[in-house]
């Protein structure tokens, strides 16, 4: 699921989790540890725990930088640099795992210390509670190793400056266009990382991540109405460089869309203008209609219909309390035969997509990633797993989806990047839109929300246009559709080819108790999917 | 130094701190917490943390220029640099037109949210509570999932106008999930409170099996309006949404279900039904708050909704200077007024409707209604002449609080909840019976 609130464009500062404390500008910029102290402490956690009869233990080192500017119109609301530093440990003692975690830790005494309460908190659960050890798939030792988001250019070393002149542009050319409200925000990430294990790894990685977002907001005084159009930007696993203007990664038609280079200032002007529109546009008429979905729209139904349920954990049942299970049981992949959905529909993980925000080398306990399939040829052939679930899939060696949110939090089973690969025939957006008799064509994520089990599901966008006999024929606003998982996938006649193909994504997808949140992005080309039930949302009060 | 600092402790620190300011005005604000927490699934424990903080903020201000800085060190040195560090940072900032400056000392009504049975509770507690839901599951050959949480903590502030608050406080929320062995049935309970010994894990896993039970072989009827009867954590999902949107500045802005035309607001017209009272309070026993808002300003009893009237709305002291009106902070808890009919007498006086005990993944649709849809999870049954007949499959529904409390039946006993909705925030709210509750499709989903 997404945690609510904080995917959309009008996020306030308090409304924020807490990523650490507020820090200066420069200090975002400074090193942090040497990785020679970082290894020499991570020993001393490792060597603490083995002592203490850990079977297997795993250290994170984690330096988390954040950087929040935000704005309405033409003010500047809040500027917040944040930094977290600390140190989680992980281990195995008697069959059973232990965690704790301590912030600010700098000496081997306080890690050995963190290592020890970890053991005997393993101890202590082994004896009350389990009977069932734990099994770790094997892992070999990678020795002294990094990795780095390919960045072109460090979003925290732009200057605060610069990144206020930017949003105060687009904020400007909000209301010039008439919006009589606009929300902007930059939002910057970076995760400096050590991991070390009893395997024998040492793994120092710098992961970076970036979200320009915004809210355009008109009103219709004599009608007391009023629209929104959130920005058709998506986060990425990028620097600074995804604000760069680059006509190659603009998709013209109905509205401009856009790949790995964003035109925030074009975005917002087309935006204003879009939500005046909306006042006006016609209330859909409920029915069945053939849809056609863009990526900036579709990455949250693979999301949450794909990504989901295709979670090793939620099959199991260890999410039942909250988040949820899943429909895509052990039984159904056993088959091999569950039509997940048609044979144009092929799902793929992959946590080394480049520019994606899950591409990282190495996961949270030391497995190098990959890219594997889900679904094939429509058929349900495989699950998102870590270490101590893929012997229940009958696999020696993990998928690499582990991660925890911060150094205090435990690394758990995570969503990996789930896409939609692309069409294999060429097809462009204007050759899938001309068949379609009756349809509607969704831009942008709006709405969401979907059962337990990942059955039921209900999405809208931020841009939904009529087409008829081929041809886009007007907006229209009030839009919802609803269907069933394996239904709607199964709907799914056409994908446009790789040309098309581009990346949506979440900074919030949220699991687990306590609730952590993982960053993830799901990549596809526009999609037709016939006969879907669309409602009309407008309701009087 | 101890994570919890006593009132006398934390106002000798909050006074050596502004001993350190130069700046126009300064505000410190303190904060400490202990968090501890057990997780199971599968009837067995799965991960279990604990996570201790400190920390300090200090805002400095020179006119409207204003500066922030927080350090989790408490050494004269440390504290003394978080105040230059705020100073430096003001200096150089931009001017904040929303900035009006500090407030002068507050009155604050007695609350009382700290119970030393909770401070005290031990990995051992936690560890005999889940044992005791774990139990339960197994004896009945049944699967459960559930957490438990507990957080002993305190908020201090201070300013150089004199202002000086402090509020310790203490929360347990319990939640389990039972699953049928057959997966055909699932059932779900939770408990909020703030002093340990009213816990009670057992009777809640009780509740989570008896409605995991009795949804076993639920049945598809036609998704369409019904007369709903809504237990209390149901209700309280949904109406968290009003809670969330009773501002003034985006009615007076003329973006929130709350404007009109012309710029005016709905405040002090009737909304919903007469019988419909929301109101705010942080000194109930029941669900003791904080009697102060994050920026020192003084909660009061007071009614939002009051027999249907939106009667106040919550404003920034920004926008409350610039309206001319007073500046009423937003509440630190929520209630409503309930009705006296038990939940048995609301099924018995309803001839054909759904009961409802849980909804899920509620999300805005359309803010100009407040809109949300969500399904129902975990236990919806068909009721007809007065009776429980049989489980039915789950609901997907799209409906308005605001629609929903004009369709307002009958009110029920209130209870405390805990959201299940992620918010994990504690409400108190009635039992309700609704007519004309909107579904709109069906889920396969147990």
């Amino acid at each position: 699921m997404q945690v609510a609130g904080l995917g959309t464009g009008t996020l306030m500062l308090s409304q924020l989790p807490v990523f650490g404390r507020p820090v200066s500008e420069e200090a975002l910029l400074a090193p942090g540890l040497d990785v020679a102290i970082k290894k020499r402490l991570a020993d001393a956690a490792l060597n603490a725990a083995k002592s203490k009869g850990a079977s297997y233990a795993d250290v994170r080192i984690g330096r988390y930088l954040n950087q929040f500017v935000i704005t309405r119109e033409d003010k500047v609301q809040s500027i917040a640099n944040t930094e977290s530093y600390g140190v989680g440990i992980r281990v195995i003692a008697d069959g059973c795992w232990g965690f704790a975690a301590v912030g600010d830790a700098k000496t081997e005494a306080e890690l050995a210390k963190a290592a020890e309460k970890a053991v005997a908190m393993a101890k202590a659960n082994a004896l009350l509670l389990s009977d069932d050890p734990v099994q770790l798939a094997p892992q070999k030792g990678f020795g002294e190793i990094n990795w780095k988001t390919p960045i072109q250019k460090n979003a925290f070393e732009i200057p605060i400056k610069e990144k206020v002149d930017l949003l105060m542009a687009v904020n400007g050319a909000a209301t010039k266009n008439g919006a009589s409200f606009v929300n902007s925000q930059l939002f910057l990430v970076n995760e400096q990382k050590y991991f070390a294990s009893t395997d024998g790894s040492y793994i120092d990685q710098d992961i970076h991540r970036l979200w320009p977002s915004f809210t355009v907001t008109v009103i219709d005084p004599k009608s007391g109405k009023f629209e929104t159009r959130d920005a058709l930007s998506a986060p990425m696993g990028m620097g600074y460089e995804y604000l760069q203007v680059n006509p190659a990664d603009k998709i013209m038609g109905i509205t401009t869309r856009y790949n790995k280079g964003y035109d925030m200032l074009e975005d917002v002007v087309a935006a204003a203008k879009q939500a005046k529109q909306k006042l006006t546009a016609k209330s859909v008429e409920a029915g069945k209609y053939d849809l056609v979905l863009d990526p900036s729209h579709t990455w949250l139904t693979i999301h949450e219909s794909v990504g989901h349920p295709l979670e090793l954990d939620r099959v199991l049942g260890y999410e039942a309390n909250f988040a949820g299970t899943s429909f895509a049981t052990l039984d159904k992949w056993k088959t091999r035969k569950f039509n997940y959905g048609s044979d144009r529909v092929n799902f793929f993980a992959d946590k080394t997509q480049i520019g994606s925000l899950g591409a990282v080398g190495y996961d949270d306990e030391g497995v190098q990633t990959k890219r594997w399939d889900l679904v094939k040829d429509g058929m349900l052939v495989n699950y998102q797993a870590i270490r101590d679930q893929v012997h229940i899939l009958g696999e020696k060696e993990s998928q690499g989806c582990c991660y925890a949110d911060s150094w205090g939090s435990v690394q758990f089973q995570r969503m990996a990047n789930v896409s939609l690969a692309a069409g294999k025939e060429p097809l462009s957006v204007d050759e899938l839109i001309k068949d379609v008799k009756r349809g509607i064509y969704i831009i942008g994520d709006s709405s969401y929300s979907i059962d337990q089990q990942r059955y039921n599901f209900q999405f809208s966008g931020q841009l939904a246009y009529e087409i008829k006999d081929g041809q886009i024929v007007g907006m229209l606003k009030d839009v919802a559709y609803q269907s069933n998982t394996q239904e709607f996938w199964n709907s799914c006649v056409k994908v446009c080819d790789e040309r098309d193909y581009r990346l949506g994504g979440s900074f919030f997808d949220g699991k687990g108790q306590p609730i952590q949140i993982n960053s993830v992005s799901h990549g596809s080309a526009t999609a037709r999917f016939n006969g879907v039930n669309v409602i009309n949302t407008a309701r009087k009060i | 130094m101890s994570i919890i600092l006593t009132e006398a402790d934390a106002k000798a620190l909050l006074q050596k701190v502004l001993k350190f300011s130069k700046a126009d005005e300064c505000e410190v604000n303190l904060q400490g917490e202990e968090w501890s927490n057990i997780r199971y699934a599968l009837n067995k424990v799965t991960t279990c943390g604990s996570k201790t903080y400190k920390t300090l903020s200090v805002q400095s201000a020179f006119g409207k220029k204003v500066g922030v800085a927080t350090i989790d060190e408490f050494d004269d040195a440390s504290l003394e640099k978080a105040v230059r560090r705020s100073e430096e940072v003001a200096q150089l900032a931009p001017e904040n037109p929303e900035y009006i400056g500090l407030l002068a000392p507050q009155q604050y009504l007695p609350a009382s949210g700290f119970f030393s049975s909770t401070a005290n509770m031990s990995a051992v507690d936690r560890a005999k509570a889940v044992a005791q839901s774990i139990q339960i599951a197994k004896a009945q050959k049944q699967t459960v999932a559930g957490y438990l949480e507990d957080r002993v903590g305190y908020s201090a502030m201070m300013n150089s106008k004199g202002l000086f608050a402090y509020y310790p406080s203490t929360k347990v929320n319990f939640s389990a999930t039972i699953r049928t062995d057959n997966g055909t049935g699932s059932g779900y309970a939770t408990q909020g409170v703030s002093d340990f010994p009213k816990l009670n894990t057992a009777s809640a896993t009780q509740m989570a099996l008896q409605k995991a039970l009795g949804s076993v072989g639920a049945r598809a009827i036609e998704p369409g309006k019904y007369t709903v009867i809504l237990e209390p954590l149901a209700a309280a999902v949904l109406l968290e949404h009003l809670f969330r949107s009773l501002d003034a500045r985006s009615a007076d802005e003329g973006r929130s279900f709350l404007s009109k035309p012309g710029g005016k607001t709905k405040l002090g017209e009737q909304i919903m039904d007469e019988r419909v009272t929301i109101y705010s309070d942080p000194t109930n026993p029941e669900l003791p708050a904080s009697p102060w808002s994050a920026d020192g300003r003084a909660q009061e009893k007071l009614n939002w909704i009051e027999k249907g009237v939106v009667k106040n709305l919550s404003y920034s002291r920004y926008w409350a200077q610039k309206k001319g009106v007073k500046a009423v902070p937003a509440p630190t808890n929520f209630m409503m007024v309930g009705g006296t009919a038990s939940l048995d007498e609301l099924i018995k006086s309803t001839q054909r409707g759904i009961l409802v005990t849980k909804f899920w993944y509620i999300r805005s649709v359309d803010p100009q209604s407040l809109l949300v849809t969500g399904l129902t999870r975990d236990g919806t049954f068909y009721i007809e002449n007065g009776k429980i007949k049989h489980p039915v499959k789950n609901f997907r529904f799209n409906e308005s609080p605001v629609i929903m409390l004009n369709n307002l039946e009958t009110l029920g006993k209130v209870e405390r909840v805990v959201s299940s909705e992620g918010s994990f925030s504690n409400y108190l709210v009635p039992a309700m019976k609704i007519r004309e509750f909107t579904f709109t499709s069906l889920s396969d989903a147990v």
